[in-house]
């Protein structure tokens, strides 16, 4: 086991180096960020050049992200286009993203398993019915639709919930958000249960559980769903990742000033620091969830041996 | 087409008592997409304490599904029992409810199925599979439940028990596993015991062992025993009575050496004579031909007749009651007489 860990984290090191790059690259192919800096305005060349000699940006793309790495290591991210250093951003930003994404784990978790294995045990009863069909819907609705739809349902026209976000961002404003952005994941994860319920249902194991007297609740709970549970839970871990960098679109809808928001504004103004260190942290984060995901793998699945 | 009332034969002639299981005239269906499939169509047989009845029959014959009904375990839907009685230590067990079905099943009679290997939980250790048992039916303390799953690894003489007890299923070689199978439907020592098919995913040295032990352990608890098999040697050995099956009926029923010497059914002399045998070495094997029937489409009259080398007009028009052959044996053919002579 230990062995496979230092394996795997020795794994990442190429992806990280790969998909850093990739995603300078990209931002590289965005445009000038100086003279996105001064807007409409033609910008004075001397300044220009000035700014882009203090950022490196008169270096080549090989030696700019050297530069960029090597700042990284010493915890140098950068400036944001604020001035405020990137690191700054993030310890406001990530806090809250990370309030949300619990809101959303949870809400998938709960809700998601809670009416897979009912409809995977009744299946083709009214509940099941409407749980397909409810999926589906929210499954092809496009997240800034129900977005805006609940926060003006919810927020605005009954008030039962907070429309938009203050900046400390506690958890009880961060329910509708999270809803929101759980939305599609929950339909997954619904989907998910229900199909491995059926399928385990009829498994010979479930069968010698009812042969052997067990109540009900016994042969469901400790036997059909300890089964049943292994790739829900797998997803859930892998879809913390996915939920992290794809707040976006909540967090605008919301006024969150998460990752996604700091993000958006990163690309907005062309502020390669910001976007570059935002993505970083979040394939950290990705490649660490997936680590532990497997891990978790292998604890619940007994016949899994990792060497 | 005249309807059957099946007068069965006396089943325990020549023993006192009642029987601890008596099956009358069941009959399961499955309503499936395709339509109603008629897999048990009115079986009957009897088993008493200490006593081992084989079914033997073809694939599909309805042996599993009437085990299956005994047990309360049909997958329903798309099965129900439609008609019949399942008489154990006095009681219809059709008319008991869930719950006290429930309290029966694992306690007093106990189901030994196929494949060891899918039949165990994967995820969960044997010893807490074994232990289940007590800590469910008796209310028994996790501790003192896993003490009993180690004393039933040793009964079923499964090596370093203590050691393995917290191994999960994938961890034992398949007879191993086989006896782990056993030891859980031996755990609350129940009265009756019904083996499907138990040695046949085995590799064939640990057959014999994995039999032995299961007879050994029968006798030694005075349990009934319904082994299914498809295995006419291990018949030979163990079982006391036959019962075979054709497309959800008992077509012959009789003592299992009567039946060996002299079949009173053209099926059962088929199935016999597709045995290899090692004083006709050499000589070809035989094969009754033609393919069990479809049970949404049943034949009339006797369905085994499309296959039938002595079929004649009634076989296609009547259905064969199960005619007394003699105390202990019965015979569904209209020619039993002349199958017995022939
Ligand atoms: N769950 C089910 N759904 C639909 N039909 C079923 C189901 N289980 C059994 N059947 C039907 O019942 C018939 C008899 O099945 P059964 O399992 O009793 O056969 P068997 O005699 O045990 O055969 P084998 O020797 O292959 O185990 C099958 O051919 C099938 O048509
Ligand atoms: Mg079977």
């Amino acid at each position: 086991m230990g062995r496979y860990v230092i394996r795997r984290l020795l794994q990442m090191i190429p992806v990280f180096i790969g998909t850093t790059l990739l995603i300078f690259i990209m931002v590289y192919a965005l445009g000038d960020p100086v003279s996105a800096l001064f807007g409409d305005r033609a910008p004075d060349p001397a300044t220009a050049a000035q700014i882009r000699h203090d950022l490196h940006l008169d270096e080549p793309l090989w030696k700019q992200y050297l530069l960029y790495m090597a700042g990284i290591f010493t915890g140098n991210f950068g400036t944001a286009f604020n001035g405020q250093p990137v690191t700054e951003l993030m310890r406001t930003a990530f806090p809250i993203t990370v309030r949300l994404t619990i809101v959303a784990i949870l809400i998938e978790a709960v809700f998601g398993v809670l009416l897979g294995v009912v409809s995977g045990l009744r299946r083709r009863g009214w509940v099941d019915t409407a749980v397909l069909v409810l999926t589906l819907v929210v499954v092809s609705v496009p997240t800034f639709v129900t977005g805006y739809l609940l926060q003006l349902l919810l927020g605005v026209r009954w008030g039962v919930a907070p429309a938009t976000v203050s900046a400390e961002a506690p958890f009880n404003e961060l329910i509708v958000p999270g809803l929101v952005l759980a939305a599609v994941s929950l339909a997954y994860v619904t989907r998910l249960t229900r199909t491995t319920v059926a399928e385990n249902a009829r498994a010979d194991y479930v069968r010698t559980a009812v042969a052997k007297g067990l109540p009900r609740h016994r042969v469901v709970g400790r036997h059909l769903l300890r089964n049943s549970l292994i790739p829900v839970v797998t997803f859930l871990g892998t879809d913390i990742g996915a939920l992290m960098g794809g707040a976006l679109v909540t967090e605008r809808i919301f006024n969150i000033h998460g990752v996604g928001y700091q993000l958006y504004q990163g690309i907005l103004r062309q502020n390669s620091p910001t976007v570059v260190g935002f993505v970083t942290i979040l394939v950290i984060i990705f490649l660490i969830a997936n680590l532990l995901v497997d891990l978790l793998y292998a604890v619940l699945d007994p016949r899994i041996r990792y060497a | 087409m005249t309807t059957t009332t099946e007068k069965s034969v006396n089943p325990q002639a020549g023993k006192a008592g009642t029987p601890l299981l008596e099956v009358r005239d069941l009959h399961v269906e499955f309503r499936t997409r395709d339509g109603v499939a008629k897999a048990v169509n009115g079986v009957n047989y009897s088993v008493s304490a200490g006593e081992t009845l084989a079914v033997l029959g073809e694939s599909g014959s309805g042996k599993s599904v009437t085990a299956q009904a005994i047990m309360g375990i049909l997958d329903s839907p798309p099965g129900f029992v439609t008609q019949g009685q399942i008489n154990f230590q006095g009681r219809d067990l059709l008319k008991l409810s869930e719950k006290e079905r429930r309290r029966i099943r694992g306690a007093k009679m106990a189901m030994i199925f196929q494949d060891a290997l899918s039949s165990l939980n994967p995820v969960l250790t044997v010893g807490y599979q074994l232990g289940e048992m007590f800590r469910v039916h008796q209310g028994m303390s996790r501790k003192d439940a896993k003490a009993k799953a180690i004393e039933l690894m040793d009964r079923v003489r499964i090596p370093a028990a203590r050691e393995r007890v917290n191994d999960y299923p994938h961890q034992f070689s398949g007879g191993m596993r086989q006896r782990i199978m056993i030891a859980m439907a031996l755990a609350l020592e129940p009265d009756l015991i019904i083996a499907d098919e138990p040695t046949t995913a085995l590799d064939v040295t640990v057959q014999a062992q994995v039999m032995d032990l299961l007879a050994e352990l029968q006798r030694e608890y005075h349990m009934g025993l319904i082994l299914i098999t498809h295995d006419l040697g291990v018949v030979a050995d163990v079982a006391d009575k036959i019962a075979v099956m054709y497309a959800g009926r008992i077509v012959e029923t009789a003592p299992v050496h009567e039946l060996y010497k002299q079949p009173a059914h053209p099926y059962t002399r088929g199935l016999l004579d597709s045995i290899p045998r090692l004083d006709q070495k050499g000589q070809e094997l035989y094969a009754i031909k033609g393919l069990p029937p479809n049970l949404l489409r049943i034949p009339s009259g006797c369905a085994f007749n499309p296959r039938c080398p002595m079929a004649q007009d009634v076989c296609r028009t009547d259905i064969p009651v199960l005619h007394p052959v003699t105390d202990s044996r019965g015979s569904a053919c209209h020619f039993w007489k002349e199958t017995l002579d022939g």
